[in-house]
């Protein structure tokens, strides 16, 4: 090691401080070529390739390496992380200017230089000796970076000559900026940019579509019309946020009509939270979720939300004026306290653009290379993009990623990433939905494989260690037909002393998942497996999943068991922990366990225990009830697929036997007893879950709605408000309760995982328990993971680690947990919302008898309990002449005609499929029963119009 | 995006590996009025030391040790010596904890018992701070006591570490020190591997304390390798000139 010459880099900041630091310019950092003998000795990780010969690029037959500048690096992102794009050299002072300007981007060139098939090599050339430049007076930040990209791009020339003249190789800096290309060519680099590179790639044509389009400076001038205003530079909009004359928020666009918006302001004023932009001037370019700076209009120009529909729908550049006849259609005349803040967005402070997913809307004109994308996600504006292979795409969904927004341009430009196959297609719909709900879903990388253990497997003595053995327990699963991933298993039997030992034992995934490597972080990163209708996406490598911790029959298994003894009115006297390995006897099914218990004849040792196990579970549950702990109802539909093709043939409503309640009382109280002793050992950094009570008025919906049916519902405590539902009965209206129910899930908030050192509020309001925690399923949720592991440790079966006693760590895991489960909720609705589609396209026209759930202003919203299916009734079209709707707040009504529509009335609808947007088929209903004129459809008219699209159905499902 | 202490490909802020001392230079016998005095620079960080003694008791006799000598230890920073200028050179709790911790290692190090009832002063003094000030200090002053001719055990060579993600830093600048995460002084008496002084700031998982101490002591070793070079330097200028 050669430390070289000190010196002093000083810098003020803040006009104050004088900063001194020290710098040392290195001579020992390699070039990163193999071959390289002045370098010398090996470099660790990936390397440059020793012959790159296989990029036949007509500008430059001869072997050479890229070297791309920041610009190229932040744009270019998807044509470098293509296969066909590898030797790239990137300089430290890149990486660092693209870790300052975007996170997203520095992570994903950070993979790919991880990535050794790529060989992407980083230069460390700020430490370098002969590649570190000081800045010049008269420099800025900029100029200096790309001098010392130039620096190094002929270093690296002249030192590759020196070492192996004979091989040609060669740098070729890649720039997309003029100037900095002409200094290179003048300095004797040979200089690209990054299209012209590409495009003299002819082994890989479809690397062109990649290039994001960037529109130079001289373009704009001659494309003539400038549309929006330009945006303000950072630091006047820092300096007018601080002055307080603009305000910064998260930028919503709307999903119902896209020439308005709404900005979330950030910060704790209540006032003015939210701020109204309305018109596509104002709206100023700005996209979905970006972080924006406003400026609030004066008072006379405030507008009202409007309550239009409008869909972008145009197809050229010429559409401007059209779009300000529609804003004004937007303005109708409101009264004065219908209008909100209305601003208009003056710059962008942080651009929030991923990748989307979408269709391609072909260009009328044959020969275009430029067509529009739309996004399936309607807050998005349609994007601009550049391609070749137009007619390749069309019907399929793309995804496409923006790359800037001119001013002169009615849409962004963006360009094509990937096609993940034909609209309508199972797959393809259901990685759009998983791409769009950000699940992770790829299978899992090598590296994480790696850390499986080796088959065969068996449990040794190390495993032994710290562990009990319960191998002659009579221990039983009970769970869901075609459950593959066990991960709970329970046990009673009587002791001596006449009273009962109830054992709940838990796959022990921990076991598995060592704290830390490549499995642990993917896992973590999963956050939960997520269920489709027809798909498992899991969070551990399935050799896992469904086998090694699945608490199969009749094989050992390391499981973590939690053993109470109980006396026979199921009052806990003592509460144990143990890591264990177990056998269980049988894997049962709801149905099958409750048969088990009913038949008399059955007497063997698995049904005692199960009779035990349930006359224990009703004990509790009564006593949770009588705490308050609520029962909710939700409308859960399961299919039955078709074996080969995997359609959906039937829906059927989830059933409930007093076997699932069984389950589920023993796992609740398995996880109140683990998180019990958790908090107790651990009361800075314990992993639990909280269930915040609802404020009062999120039950004025409830409330409204069980008053109209003479009802009273109270809800100033859990259970009054449990109590008051189980009174609320009506004897001819049997499913009134259920849907009471449903209504108060909804009132709900949603529960969350948090570290216990973060909060002091640790109440679970739906189970009336003062503390809760996930410990039963850790197969398929990573909360349950760490919290084994802190109960590991809570016994000493395990040893700590630091990251499980980091509060702040603990607190970012929930963070993302709460995230992914939501997201996995998400994900699930809407992959039944798509094989609801799929059944009712397969059924045709279904009439069916429904309720109402909600009344609104221009619609009444259904449930209909044969398929669990909420969907919206509309009065209101397009095309048609609009009914007379009188809307009473107070009571909910909604009155059409002389009719009157209450919350919970019962209504037949019609339900069929709408497929004229083919990005957004949709359920559509309509009211068949009671009768109102002008609003029913004609059965006859109807059955035609809706079998006609049929023809064109039946081709796609094939 | 704050700043990334560590790189992906090993480097740290200004250029170091993980492992890897800042320069180092000292000079012994700057002042000719005292017993022993040392300069040292460790980057930008330098310290002065100053040492008097042994010599009888100052002030109350009753501090004097029947079995061995007393050590006294100050420590000062120059106001000058940080980016902001300080109000108080010495006096301040930081300044006294200091002298404290320097009292500790140096007690540790030289051998008392030689001389009963006397006293030894250590003045150290921090002309510039740019992180490591501790380890800055127990260098110099060790140069210094041997200046002195005070018998010592061994050499004390002290050495700062961190940690960051996964990887042990030794020898912390100011920037490493003000990111915040664990900081470990450590002062060795390397022929013995002894420890004179460990100290530690903030939380660090036990897992991980060993490689940090072991990335300190191996730092700790490297600064020995350059202290003994310039004491044997300093000795053979000390001999020429005896010579004439």
């Amino acid at each position: 090691m050669l430390r070289s010459k000190t010196f002093l880099k000083k810098t003020r900041a803040g006009g104050v401080v004088k900063i001194v630091r020290e710098h040392y310019l290195r001579d020992d950092i390699g070039c990163g070529a193999p071959a390289c003998s002045a370098c010398g000795g090996a470099h660790a990780g990936p390397a440059l390739e020793l012959q790159p010969r296989d990029q036949a690029s007509s500008l430059c037959p001869w072997p050479h390496y890229l070297l791309p500048d920041t610009n190229v690096l932040l744009h270019q992102i998807d044509v470098l992380e293509h296969p066909a794009i590898r030797n790239v050299i990137v300089l430290q002072t890149v990486m660092q200017e693209v870790r300052n300007r975007s996170a997203p981007i520095y992570k994903r060139i950070r993979d790919v230089t991880n990535n050794q098939e790529k060989h992407f090599y980083t230069f460390t050339n700020e430490h370098h000796k002969e590649t570190y430049i000081e800045q010049e007076q008269g420099e800025n930040a900029n100029d200096r970076n790309d001098r010392a990209i130039r620096v190094a791009a002929k270093w690296y020339n002249e030192h590759l000559k020196r070492v192996a003249a004979d091989s040609q190789l060669q740098v070729i800096l890649i720039t997309n900026d003029r100037k900095n290309k002409e200094k290179a060519v003048q300095e004797g680099i040979p200089a690209f940019t990054c299209e012209e590179y590409v495009k003299s790639l002819t082994a890989n044509p479809e690397l062109i579509d990649r290039l994001a389009y960037l529109s130079d400076e001289m373009n704009e001038i001659e494309s003539g019309k400038i549309i929006f205003s330009e945006h303000l530079p950072l630091s006047k909009l820092q300096q007018g946020i601080k002055s307080g004359s603009y305000l910064q928020g998260t930028f919503r666009a709307s999903r119902e009509n896209y020439l308005e918006a709404t900005v979330w302001i950030h910060g704790d004023k209540e006032e003015e939270k939210e701020i109204l932009i309305q018109g596509i001037k104002h709206l100023n370019r700005a996209v979905h979720e970006d972080i924006v700076a406003v400026e609030l209009l004066p008072r006379s120009q405030w507008v009202a939300p409007s309550s239009v529909v409008l869909d972008d729908e145009g197809q050229n550049e010429d559409d401007v004026e059209k779009d300000e006849e529609r804003e004004l259609l937007l303005k109708t005349a409101v009264s004065e306290k219908m209008l909100r803040p209305t601003g208009r967005v003056v710059g962008i402070i942080k651009r929030n653009w991923r990748p989307y997913c979408g269709m391609l809307s072909k260009s009328d004109i044959k020969e275009s290379r430029r067509h529009l994308f739309t996004p399936a996600d309607k807050r998005i504006p349609r994007i601009r993009i550049e391609t070749r292979q137009a007619s390749a795409l069309e019907g399929r969904r793309i995804i496409v990623a923006i790359d800037g927004w001119p001013r002169n341009s009615r849409y962004p430009n963006g360009h094509f990433v990937k096609n993940l196959g034909d609209v309508g297609e199972k797959e393809t719909e259901t990685e759009v939905l998983l791409l769009e709900h950000d699940v992770p879903h790829q299978p899992f990388s090598q590296a994480v494989l790696s850390f499986l253990p080796r088959m065969p497997w068996s449990i040794t003595e190390e495993d032994m260690k710290n562990r009990e053995d319960l191998r002659h327990l009579c221990v039983c699963s009970v769970d869901p037909p075609g459950c593959t991933d066990i991960d709970d298993a329970l046990h009673c039997r009587e002791l001596s002393n006449g009273n009962l030992e109830v054992g709940v034992h838990i796959a022990d995934v921990s076991h598995f998942i060592r704290p830390g490597n490549a499995l642990d972080q993917e896992s973590a990163r999963r956050g939960t497996t997520v269920y489709l209708c027809e798909k498992r996406i899991d969070m551990v490598p399935e050799l896992l999943s469904s086998n090694l911790c699945s608490l199969r029959s009749n094989v050992d298994r390391l499981a973590f068991s939690c053993i109470w003894e109980m006396n026979h009115n199921a009052e806990i006297l003592k509460t144990r922990f143990t890591k264990s390995v177990i056998n269980s006897k049988a894997s049962l099914t709801y149905a099958e366990a409750q048969m088990r218990i009913d038949s008399a004849a059955m007497n063997d040792d698995i049904t005692t225990s199960l009779r035990g196990l349930n006359q224990l579970a009703k004990i509790l549950k009564k006593g949770r009830i009588e705490k308050g702990a609520l029962t909710l109802s939700s409308p859960e539909i399961r299919f039955h697929m078709d074996s080969e093709t995997h359609d959906p043939i039937d829906l059927q409503t989830k059933e409930l036997r007093e076997t699932n309640s069984m389950v589920e009382e023993f796992m609740l109280l398995a996880n109140i007893s683990v998180a019990k002793k958790i908090h107790e050992e651990f009361s800075e950094h314990a992993l639990l879950r909280k269930h915040p009570a609802p404020p009062p008025s999120n039950y004025d919906i409830l409330v409204k709605a069980a008053k109209s049916k003479n009802l009273q519902i109270k809800t100033d405590t859990a259970k009054s408000l449990a109590d008051s539902l189980d009174r609320a009965e009506s004897p001819d209206f049997p499913y009134l309760n259920t849907l009471l129910r449903i209504l108060a899930t909804r009132c709900m908030m949603q529960a969350v995982y948090f570290c216990s050192g973060m909060d002091n509020d640790f109440h679970h309001y739906g189970l009336a328990s003062p503390i809760y925690t996930h410990f039963t399923s850790p197969i398929r949720r990573y909360a349950d993971i760490i919290v084994h592991r802190l109960l590991a440790v809570a016994i000493g079966a395990d040893c700590t680690y630091p990251e499980l006693t980091d509060k702040h760590k603990l607190s970012d895991i929930c963070k993302n947990l709460n995230f992914r489960h939501k997201m996995a909720q998400y994900a699930q609705r809407a992959s039944v919302a798509f094989h609801t589609q799929l059944f009712f396209k397969s059924k045709g026209i279904v009439s069916e008898e429904a309720y109402i759930l909600f009344v609104r202003k221009n619609a009444i919203v259904v449930l209909i309990p044969k398929y669990g299916l909420e969907g919206t009734v509309f009065f209101e079209e397009k095309d048609k002449p609009k009914p007379r709707l009188a809307y009473d707040d107070e009571i909910p009504s909604l009155r059409i005609e002389g009719t009157v529509f209450h919350v919970f009335d019962k209504v037949k609808v019609k339900i069929t499929l709408d497929s004229s947007n083919l990005q957004h088929q949709k359920i559509r209903m309509a009211l068949v029963e009671p009768q109102i004129p002008g609003i029913n459809i004609p059965p006859n008219v109807a059955d035609k119009a809706l079998t006609a699209p049929g023809g064109k159905k039946r081709k796609l499902e094939k | 995006a704050g700043l990334e202490l560590l790189s992906d490909q090993g480097y740290r802020i200004d250029g170091r590996r993980a492992g890897e001392l800042r320069k180092i230079q000292a000079r012994m016998g700057v002042f000719a009025q005292a017993d022993g005095s040392a300069y040292i620079e460790q980057g930008n960080t330098k310290a002065l030391a100053v040492v008097y003694g042994p010599h009888e008791i100052r002030g109350s006799r009753s501090r004097a040790l029947p079995d061995r000598a007393l050590v006294n230890c100050q420590y000062s920073s120059a106001t000058f010596s940080t980016g902001e200028r300080k109000r108080r050179p010495h006096g301040d709790r930081k300044s006294c904890e200091m002298g404290l911790q320097l009292r500790q290692t140096f007690e540790a190090a030289i051998l008392t018992q030689l001389h009963p009832r006397s006293q030894i002063d250590i003045y150290v003094q921090v002309l510039q701070a740019d992180g490591g000030t501790y380890a800055a200090c127990v260098n110099a002053a060790t140069l210094a006591v041997m200046d002195a001719g005070i018998p010592m055990r061994d050499f004390v060579c002290a050495c700062s570490a961190g940690f960051v993600d996964g990887t042990a830093l030794a020898d912390l600048s100011h920037v490493e020190e003000a990111a915040g995460g664990p900081q470990l002084a450590l002062a060795l008496l390397p022929a013995s591997g002894q420890i004179a002084l460990l100290e530690m700031d903030s939380r660090l998982h036990e897992d991980h304390l060993e490689q940090v101490l072991e990335a300190a002591a191996q730092a700790a070793r490297g600064v020995h390798t350059l202290l003994d070079l310039v004491v044997r330097q300093h000795v053979q200028e000390a001999s020429v000139s005896l010579g004439d």
